[in-house]
């Protein structure tokens, strides 16, 4: 085997108020509308990057989070209901998946060699956390395609941001050499939010759009002053300024699934398509994606 | 002292002591621990089970588990390969309602949760498991909002309270929360396990100290220098004690009892029962204030002239 690569890698933020506000059958809840920039942003990347470009989807989670080394999935498929703890009114959902064991298993051995801490998680009876969910179905609503989740460990919060996005370069590293040994084509996920402090009440119709905006107005300037880097191609420098970032705007990218992903496509010097921005609850969020094989070489 | 709240007691949230014992000496004494509490707690003949998990978080204020018989096969989210914990809970969904009513009149923005399916929490799902293990004793279930702060997490117990009296139930409180919470960040040989690192070793002795003196209300007054000193800090502040020591009506005129004190995977893991008594070290003028109602976040950054859509995110009455 060999000549696998990363066809691309996307920012694919997991509020399960978009799969809500999208209303597929899988979810039992039903709204009227909602968050429809971002979800346009999704339908925008799910034409950029058509399915049939990729064999396999690797997504990165903040809401699997595990504090001693990086767990994934390798268990043949999983089926159930998920059910978000914080928005349960919201997401309900079904969910029927395939997992390609054995990329998992390599980007495990990878990452073993990198002598980072890793974990397979083998038991059948295991959930899978609704960060991948919702990333998963956004990025490919038809669930046709066999998944990796990858959970995020919680250096940043053990020890800070800067040893957590050392041993997320590693990871991104190990994913990517798992991939090209693997001859598989790969869409990557990192499915986090920006700027992350949330509203802590809702309104009573959770898609009345008229309550929707930034929590805060210095979260909108830090988000936008990363979304220009991405824009210009400046990610390198993105993942610098990542501590300040995360500390400053609160950011979920804590969880280190941005920084694996700038890892595994070796931090693109071209710039990214920003599909959407939006809020959630006061959070802020992009959808976006880099396309190697249109952006030209990292 | 409120006489609805018949005892307090501490344990810590980690699947070992239920999954794993076997596998180290000081996990089988912690579940030991537990057998015994377990008989303490069926002794006071309490109506009800009130539990506040450190392990489950919500954003949108606090929630309360309501459904009356959730049931589900659960799996941890770090220790998968210890196998899975079939659950069925017998919650008072009546009085989880009552709570949110009385939480609602003290300003707090709660909501009950009652579905199929919720991920109800290791933590939780070991005391109930441990501590109930034939479900005879309804209980109700709190999260612990990431958001909260001192006067929310205090107003809560408040509410529980009044909630209590309008009932006619006595109860026992149990907070289910970690001393010291760093983790071993690497595997270990379970064998191996001991408390991550001395200083949160003795800052534990200090709090088992003052539990086994009865003054839980003198640790929660040191909560936010515990949480600076031996906490990792994933939220906002270390709250349990707030919450417990407001249950047993702020006082340090109880009985303690440390039940045991054992690593787990790093952290500190104790069961401590604390029971009104008039033995007492005696109770002290105390710096936090004593705060009745919830008045809603502050923003503190907040500009002036900002429109009227912006109360909303204060969350209480204004
Ligand atoms: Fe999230």
């Amino acid at each position: 085997m060999g000549n696998g690569r990363i066809i691309a890698g996307c920012l694919a933020p997991h509020p399960p108020h978009l799969v809500y506000g999208e209303n597929p059958p899988q979810n039992e809840p039903k709204s009227e509308c909602g968050w429809e920039t971002l979800r346009w942003g999704y339908e925008e990347l799910r034409e950029r990057i058509p399915k049939d470009e990729y064999d396999v989807i690797i997504v990165h989670s903040p809401h699997w989070r595990t504090y001693i080394g990086t767990h994934i999935l390798a268990i043949p498929e999983a089926k159930s209901i998920s059910v978000d703890p914080i928005f349960p009114n919201l997401f309900r959902f079904h969910y029927d998946l395939k997992v390609d064991v054995d990329l998992a298993k390599s980007i495990y051995s990878e990452a073993v060699g990198k002598k980072l801490d890793m974990k397979l998680m083998e038991n059948p009876k295991f959930r899978v956390d609704y960060g991948t969910i919702v990333s998963c179905h956004l990025a490919n609503p038809d669930w046709d395609k066999p998944i990796v989740s990858i959970s995020s460990n919680a250096a940043a919060k053990y020890f800070n941001v800067e040893y957590m996005q050392e041993l997320q370069t590693h990871l991104g590293d190990a994913t990517r050499v798992a991939i090209e040994k693997s001859g598989k084509r790969a869409l990557l996920l990192a499915s986090n939010s920006l700027s992350h402090r949330h509203f802590t009440i809702e309104p009573p119709i959770p898609e009345d759009m008229s309550k929707e905006h930034i929590y805060h107005h210095g979260q909108y300037l830090w988000d936008m002053r990363m979304i220009e880097m991405m824009k210009k191609g400046q990610t390198r420098e993105m993942i610098d300024l990542l501590p300040d970032f995360t500390q400053q705007a609160t950011a979920e990218t804590d969880g280190g699934s941005l920084t694996w992903l700038m890892s595994a496509l070796q931090y693109p010097k071209y710039p990214a398509k920003i599909h959407a921005y939006g809020t959630v609850i006061g959070t802020g969020n992009a959808v976006a994606s880099w396309k190697p094989e249109v952006g030209g070489p990292a | 002292m409120n006489p609805e709240v018949l005892k307090a007691c501490v344990v810590p949230g980690q699947p070992q002591p239920l999954m794993v014992p076997e596998q180290n000496e000081g996990w089988m004494k912690l579940r030991r621990a537990y057998d015994e509490m377990a008989k303490e707690i069926k002794e006071a003949n309490p109506d009800v089970l009130i539990i506040y998990s450190t392990k489950w978080l919500s954003v949108i204020g606090h929630q309360i588990q309501a459904r009356k018989n959730p049931e589900w096969t659960h799996v941890d989210d770090e220790w998968h390969e210890y196998g899975e914990v079939e659950y069925s809970f017998n919650i008072d969904s009546e009085l989880a309602h009552q709570v949110n009513e009385a939480c609602h009149d003290r300003g707090l923005h709660t909501r009950t949760v009652d579905y199929h399916g919720f991920p109800i929490d290791t933590g939780s799902i070991v005391a109930l498991k441990l501590l109930n293990p034939d479900n005879k004793i309804p209980a109700i279930i709190l999260s612990s909002n990431i958001y909260a702060d001192r006067t929310e997490t205090v107003v809560l117990a408040k509410s529980i309270i009044d909630a209590l009296k309008k009932s006619g139930k006595k109860a026992v409180a149990i907070a289910s929360t970690a001393l010291s919470n760093r983790y071993h960040d690497q595997m270990i040989d379970p064998k191996e396990d001991r408390i991550h690192s001395l200083k949160d070793h003795e800052w534990n002795l200090k709090m088992l100290e003052f539990f086994e003196q009865g003054r839980l209300e003198d640790v929660s007054q040191l909560s936010r220098q515990i949480q600076q000193e031996a906490r990792v800090h994933k939220v906002t502040n270390f709250k349990p004690f707030w919450w417990l020591s407001t249950m047993m009506g702020q006082t340090n005129y109880l009985e303690g009892k440390i039940f045991e004190y054992q690593p787990l995977y790093g952290m500190g893991g104790a069961l401590v029962s604390l029971t009104p008594s008039d033995r007492s070290f005696g109770d002290l003028e105390y710096d936090e204030a004593d705060p009745e109602n919830f008045q809603g976040d502050r923003n503190v950054l907040k500009s002036e002239g900002t429109d009227s859509d912006e109360s909303e995110d204060t969350g209480g009455k204004e």
